[in-house]
C-alpha cells in the first residue's frame, strides 16, 4: 500500500506543522490544589448538569450547522470525585497559576531554544463543546521563537503555551455529553512548530524528537493519552487541514501521507468535474419514500416509520462519489461525516449501490423517480424531514466545495491513519483575559535558575555517548534520539556493554516488532530485568530476543520467570563441559585429523545444542581446551 | 474603544499586536493569535506604532418587535451584571444594561415577555446606599403605574438581599418584583445568568406578587428557587446556589427546561393588594456583632453618635456578655431602639431562658423573633421612619409585615 502510493512530496509542495500537547507530571492542577490523578468513573461521588450559553460572538465563524446545534442547548453532565473541587465545577475562582507547572514550561521552552515572555498572562479561550466546565480553557503563552535541529534540517518552534487539560468525554447521547472532571485542569504544554515539515517521515521524526525532549525533563506524564498531536497539513494546490487527536507516534507518518493523498485525489475529482462541465449543484430535495415502500434495508425501513427518504440529484457526478480518496474511504464519506451530525439514520449514494440491503430494482426505481441518468449520482438520507433537509443542505454545500478543490477544515484522526470531517477550520481563537488570575512576572533570576539545571540537549548527548561509552557515531545518534536514552544510561550503569544495550533497545526491539511481537508492552523495568540476568550470567546475550518476546506477550511476568519458563537459564560451566565432551568424543577422528582447525566447525555443533543459553566466548575457550587435550593424548 | 496597533522589538524578536492598558511594569500586547503577553519596558525594548488608535466599533443590537400576546416586564438595573459582552479583538468585557443588549445576550427572554428597561444606577453592589434603595422603590412603583406586568431587578449578589428586604417593606405591590443576578461572571459561557434570568422572568410574569429573589437551586442548571425577599441570605461566596431561605421554605421553584413554576408555600397573588409606597427610612441604624470579650464601647459609640436603632447579633438564643448590659440599658434610656437577633441565623431569639437574657429584656431589648439579622436592620430602619414610640416600635418589630417573621417555627 505504502509503496504504491508514494507521492513526490516536494513536487506537491507538502507543508506540515505539529501541535503537541503534553501533560505535565505536577503535584497539583494548574489552577487548583487537586491532585493530577485520573479516576474510574464508577468512583465518581457527585454529578453536575449544565448548559453552555453561547451567543454568535462566542461561536464566531462556526458554520450555521454548529450554530443550530449550539442553539439546541446540549446538556453537559460532569462527573466529580473526592479528588476534584469547586474550581473544576466552575463554582469557585481559580487559585493562582501553578508555579511548578510554569517552571516545567519554562524548562521545556529553554530546551527548545525559545524566548520566554517577561510576564505570563492567563487567557480564557472559548471552547464550545463542554469539555471545560467554564466554557473556556485557561491558557497562557509562555515563550516563542525557538527551533530544533534534526538531521534533516532545522524546524522552527513558534509558540509554547501552558494550559489546562480538558475534561474527558465518557459518554454521549443525542442530547447530552458526559465528561469526567478528573482530567480537567491537569497542566499541559502545547508546543506548535512552524509549517517547516516537508515529508511524512520528517513529521514523525519531529514528533519523536519533541517527545524525547519533553521526556528528557523527567517532569512530564507518560502513557497513553498523556501526549496528543494535532497536525496541520497542506499541499501547494490544496488547503490547510488540521487533523486532531493523533495519539500514537507511529500513526503520524501515515496520517500525513494519507492527507496528502486525499488532497491529491480531491484535486483529481475537481479536474474531472471541470472536464465534465459540472456547474454549481442546486439544492432540490425530492421525497423518494415511495420507492422504498417494500424495502428490505433495515435502516430505511426504520426511517420510513419516523419520517421518510429524501434525495438530491448530483448531475454528472456519476462514479465520482464512489471514488476512493483515501484507502478504503470514498469521496461520499466526506458528505456522510457532515450529514451524520443531524442524527440521521443513514446517508446513501448510488455509486455504492446496490448494497446495504438495497436492491438494484430499487436503485433503478430511484433513478427513474428522480429522472436521473447513469451519469448522475443520487444522494439520499433516511430520517425525519427537518433533519433530512438540514443534512442534505450540508451535503450540497460540500458537493459544491468539490468544484473548488480542497476545503479548509478540521478533521479527526481515525485509527487506520485516515481522517474524518469534524468542523470548519476555526477562525481566530476567541480569547479574553482571565481576570481571576493575576499575571506572573518572570524575573531573570528565575530563568537563570532553570537554565543552570537544564537537562542535556541531543547533540551534546550524542557526543557524550561517543566519548564516554565508546559508541559508534551511528549508535550514539540512534540511542540519543531514542525515547529509551535514559533507560540506556540506566542499563549501562549496571555494567553492561553499551553497544549491546543499544543493539537490544533499538535493533532487537524493531526486529521483534517486525515479527509482530507487541513490543509496545515492554516497559523500562522489563529491559532492566533482562540485563540484570545478563549481568548475573544467568542468560547469555543470545537469549535476549527470546526473553523480550516472552515479556512482550506477558508483561506482568518478570524477566527471570520468562527465562526459566523457556528454559533459557544459562547452563553451568559443568553442563557446558559435558555437552562439549560428548561432541568432542563423537568427533574424535575429525579432531585428530584437523587439530585446532576443528574448533570452528565444532563451535557450530555445540552452539546449536546450547544456542542462546551459553556465552559463545566461553564455549569457544572450553572447546579449544578440550581439542588441545585430545591432541596431546596422542 | 480605541487601541493602538504596535510592533514591539525585544531580544531580537518582533511581536505585533494591539497595545493593551497595563497596570504593571510590562507592556501588555494582545497578539493576533489572541494571546496577551507582557514584555518588559526598558532600554532594550523598541516600540513602534503601526496604526494610531484603531477604533473598535461597537455593534448595536436592534430590539425585537414586541409580541402583543406576551406580558411586559420592566428591567431595572442597578449595576449587577446579568449580561456581558466580550470583544474578542481586544478582550474587553462590557456589562450590558440596555434592554436590547440584555436580550441580545439572553435571546430566550423574548419568548417569555416583552421587555423595557431602565438603568437606575451603575454601581458595585457593595457600594449600595440606603438612598439608592429608595430610588429603586420609587422607580419600581413608577413602572408598575405605567402598566408593567412584572419587575425584574438586576443586582450584584453581595448585597442583593438587603435591597430585596428594603423593597419588601417599602412597597405594597400588585405584581411580582423579582431580584436576579449571577454568581459566576456573565461573560463566561457557563454563567448562571441565563438560567437565573429566564427563571426570574418566568416568576415576573407569574401570579406571585411578592418581592422575591430568584437564583440557582443547586450546582446544576436544573432549577431556580423563588425566595421571599425577607427570608433569603447569601450563604456562600461563590457557588451558584449561594442563596438560601433561612427559617422559611422558599415560595417555590422554577424548572429551567420546562419553565414551569411549582409553588409549595403561600404567597400573595397578583392584584391582591393595591400599589402603595412608603419609602421613608431611618438611616441612623446599625448592626453590631457580639463576640467573646468584646468591649461594650461599641454600643456607647452609637448611642453618643445619636443612632436611633441598633440590631445586635448575639450568641445562641440572643445573648451578649453581662458587661454589655449597662451600655445597652443606657442606649435604650437615650432613645435608641435595640433589637436582639442571633448569629445562629437559624431559629428564634428567646431571652427568657437564661439570666443574661432576662437582664437584657429588663434593659429594654426587643426580641427579634426568627428574622434574619440583616432583615431586622432594614425593618428597623423602616419602622423607625414610621414611629419612634417604643411600644409601637416593639409591636411592629415583632409583627409580620412582609413575610420576614413567623409566629410558629415549623418543622423544616
Ligand atoms: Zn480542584
Amino acid at each position: 500500500m505504502k509503496g504504491q502510493n508514494r507521492l513526490d512530496y516536494r513536487q506537491l509542495g507538502l507543508k506540515a506543522g505539529l501541535e503537541i500537547h503534553q501533560q505535565l507530571d505536577t503535584k497539583t492542577k494548574l489552577f487548583c490544589n487537586c491532585p493530577t490523578r485520573l479516576r474510574n468513573t464508577d468512583e465518581s461521588t457527585y454529578e453536575v448538569r449544565r448548559y453552555l450559553h453561547l451567543t454568535e460572538s462566542e461561536l464566531g465563524e462556526v458554520d450555521r450547522a454548529a450554530l443550530e446545534e449550539a442553539r439546541r442547548k446540549r446538556l453537559f453532565i460532569y462527573k466529580g470525585y473526592d479528588t476534584t473541587c469547586l474550581i473544576e465545577n466552575d463554582e469557585e475562582p481559580p487559585q493562582p497559576l501553578n508555579q511548578e507547572a510554569l517552571d516545567v514550561a519554562l524548562e521545556v521552552a529553554l530546551l527548545l531554544g525559545m524566548t520566554p515572555v517577561d510576564e505570563v498572562h492567563t487567557m480564557r479561550k472559548i471552547v464550545i463543546d463542554g469539555s471545560n466546565t467554564a466554557g473556556f480553557q485557561r491558557t497562557a503563552l509562555v515563550a516563542s521563537n525557538g527551533k530544533i535541529s534534526i538531521p534533516e534540517g532545522d524546524i522552527g518552534i513558534a509558540t509554547l503555551c501552558l494550559e489546562e487539560e480538558a475534561a474527558q468525554k465518557v459518554a454521549e447521547s443525542i442530547n447530552s455529553t458526559t465528561y469526567s472532571l478528573d482530567r480537567l485542569g491537569i497542566p499541559l504544554v502545547e508546543i506548535a512548530t512552524m509549517a517547516d515539515i516537508t515529508t511524512p517521515e520528517q513529521a514523525r521524526i519531529v514528533a519523536e524528537h519533541l517527545g524525547m525532549m519533553l521526556r528528557s525533563t523527567g517532569k512530564v506524564k507518560r502513557g497513553i493519552g498523556t501526549i496528543r498531536q494535532d497536525i496541520n497539513i497542506s499541499i501547494a494546490k490544496g488547503a490547510r487541514t488540521e487533523i486532531k487527536g493523533v495519539q500514537t507516534l507511529n500513526l503520524i507518518e501515515t496520517i500525513v501521507e494519507r492527507e496528502a493523498l486525499r488532497q491529491v485525489n480531491l484535486l483529481k475529482i475537481r479536474d474531472e468535474l471541470k472536464k465534465r462541465g459540472v456547474k454549481q449543484v442546486e439544492m432540490e430535495i425530492i421525497d423518494v419514500s415511495d420507492v422504498f415502500a417494500a424495502t428490505k434495508c433495515k435502516v430505511i425501513k426504520n426511517a420510513l416509520k419516523k419520517g421518510g427518504i429524501f434525495a438530491v440529484c448530483l448531475p454528472k457526478f456519476g462514479g465520482l462519489v464512489g471514488q476512493e480518496i483515501q484507502p478504503g474511504r470514498r469521496f461520499g464519506a466526506e458528505f456522510a461525516d457532515r450529514a451524520k451530525r443531524f442524527s440521521i439514520g443513514g446517508v446513501f449514494h448510488t455509486d455504492e449501490l446496490p448494497g446495504y440491503g438495497i436492491t438494484s430494482g430499487e436503485v433503478s426505481a430511484l433513478k427513474k423517480r428522480t429522472y436521473a441518468t447513469s451519469e448522475n449520482c443520487i444522494i439520499f438520507v433516511a430520517g425525519e424531514r427537518s433533519k433530512a433537509t438540514l443534512s442534505l443542505k450540508v451535503v450540497v454545500e460540500r458537493v459544491n466545495m468539490a468544484l473548488k478543490g480542497v476545503p479548509e477544515e478540521t478533521r479527526r484522526a481515525l485509527e487506520n491513519g485516515n481522517s474524518a470531517y469534524m468542523r470548519p477550520l476555526p477562525g481566530a481563537a476567541r480569547m479574553y483575559p482571565e481576570t481571576d488570575v493575576l499575571p506572573v512576572y518572570i524575573p531573570p533570576e528565575r530563568l537563570d535558575r532553570i537554565k543552570s539545571a537544564l537537562p542535556e540537549l541531543l547533540p551534546e548527548q550524542r557526543a557524550r555517548y561517543i566519548k564516554e561509552y565508546g559508541l559508534s557515531e551511528e549508535f550514539a545518534g540512534l540511542i540519543a534520539r531514542s525515547k529509551r536514552a535514559l533507560l540506556f544510561e540506566r542499563i549501562v550503569a549496571l555494567g553492561i556493554s553499551p553497544t549491546l544495550v543499544v543493539r537490544t533497545l533499538e535493533g532487537t526491539t524493531s526486529e521483534l516488532s517486525r515479527e509482530g511481537v507487541p513490543v509496545q508492552h515492554l516497559a523500562d523495568e522489563h529491559f532492566i530485568g533482562v540485563f540484570k540476568l545478563i549481568k548475573a550470567k544467568k542468560i547469555a546475550k543470545e537469549g535476549i530476543p527470546q526473553v523480550l518476546k516472552g515479556l512482550a506477550s506477558s508483561p506482568s511476568k518478570s524477566a527471570e520467570k520468562v527465562a526459566a519458563e523457556i528454559g533459557l537459564q544459562a547452563p553451568s560451566k559443568e553442563d557446558i563441559e559435558s555437552v562439549i565432551d560428548k561432541v568432542v568424543q563423537s568427533k574424535e577422528g575429525f579432531i585428530r585429523e584437523r587439530g585446532l582447525e576443528a574448533t570452528k566447525p565444532l563451535m557450530g555443533v555445540v552452539m546449536k545444542q546450547l544456542r542462546g543459553r551459553a556465552d559463545g566466548k566461553l564455549i569457544n575457550s572450553i572447546l579449544k581446551e578440550k581439542i588441545t587435550a585430545i591432541m596431546r593424548e596422542k | 474603544m480605541k487601541v493602538k496597533r504596535v510592533e514591539v522589538e525585544r531580544e531580537g524578536i518582533t511581536h505585533t499586536g494591539l497595545l493593551m492598558p497595563s497596570r504593571g511594569a510590562c507592556i501588555v500586547l494582545k497578539l493576533d493569535s489572541g494571546y496577551n503577553i507582557g514584555l518588559k519596558k526598558d532600554a532594550k525594548t523598541k516600540v513602534t506604532v503601526l496604526k494610531e488608535g484603531v477604533v473598535m466599533p461597537h455593534k448595536k443590537v436592534s430590539s425585537p418587535s414586541p409580541n402583543p400576546a406576551l406580558p411586559t416586564i420592566s428591567i431595572l438595573s442597578t449595576g449587577g451584571t446579568i449580561a456581558s459582552k466580550v470583544d474578542y479583538r481586544t478582550g474587553a468585557v462590557t456589562s450590558q444594561f440596555d434592554v436590547e443588549d440584555i436580550l441580545g445576550a439572553i435571546p430566550e427572554l423574548t419568548e417569555i415577555a416583552n421587555f423595557r428597561g431602565k438603568a437606575i444606577y451603575n454601581i458595585l453592589s457593595e457600594n449600595m446606599r440606603i438612598k439608592y434603595w429608595q430610588k429603586l422603590a420609587r422607580a419600581a412603583a413608577d413602572e408598575i403605574k405605567k402598566g408593567a406586568d412584572g419587575i425584574m431587578v438586576t443586582h450584584g449578589t453581595d448585597t442583593m438581599t438587603y435591597t430585596a428586604a428594603a423593597l419588601s417593606f417599602m412597597l405594597k405591590t400588585p405584581v411580582p418584583i423579582v431580584f436576579v443576578g449571577s454568581q459566576r461572571s456573565a461573560d463566561r459561557p457557563s454563567s448562571d445568568n441565563v438560567v437565573n434570568a429566564v427563571c426570574a422572568a418566568k416568576v415576573a410574569t407569574s401570579d406571585i406578587a411578592e418581592v422575591a429573589v430568584v437564583m440557582h437551586a443547586g450546582m446544576s442548571d436544573d432549577e431556580c428557587l423563588i425566595h421571599r425577599g425577607t427570608r433569603v441570605r447569601k450563604m456562600h461566596t461563590s457557588r451558584r446556589d449561594a442563596f438560601q431561605s433561612i427559617n422559611a421554605k422558599p415560595i417555590g421553584t422554577v424548572d429551567y427546561k420546562t419553565r414551569k413554576i411549582h409553588t409549595s408555600e403561600e404567597y400573595r397573588k397578583r392584584g391582591e393588594q393595591k400599589l402603595a409606597i412608603n419609602d421613608k427610612l431611618e438611616a441612623k441604624c446599625a448592626l453590631v456583632k457580639f463576640s467573646p470579650d468584646a468591649e461594650p464601647d461599641v454600643i456607647n459609640y452609637y448611642t453618643d453618635k445619636g443612632y436611633k436603632g441598633l440590631v445586635i447579633e448575639g450568641t445562641g438564643l440572643g445573648h451578649v456578655s453581662t458587661e454589655w448590659i449597662p451600655s445597652i440599658k443606657k442606649a435604650v434610656d437615650n432613645g435608641v431602639h435595640v433589637v436582639m437577633m442571633s448569629q445562629c441565623l437559624g431559629g428564634r431569639v428567646c431571652d427568657r431562658v437564661y439570666d443574661t437574657g432576662r437582664d437584657l429584656l429588663k434593659a429594654g431589648v426587643i426580641e427579634g423573633e426568627d428574622m434574619l439579622p440583616e432583615v431586622a436592620l432594614v425593618k428597623l430602619m423602616w419602622v423607625l421612619a414610621q414611629t419612634k414610640n417604643s411600644a409601637e416600635v416593639r409591636q411592629l418589630m415583632q409583627t409580620n409585615i412582609a413575610g420576614e417573621l413567623s409566629e410558629r417555627s415549623k418543622q423544616a
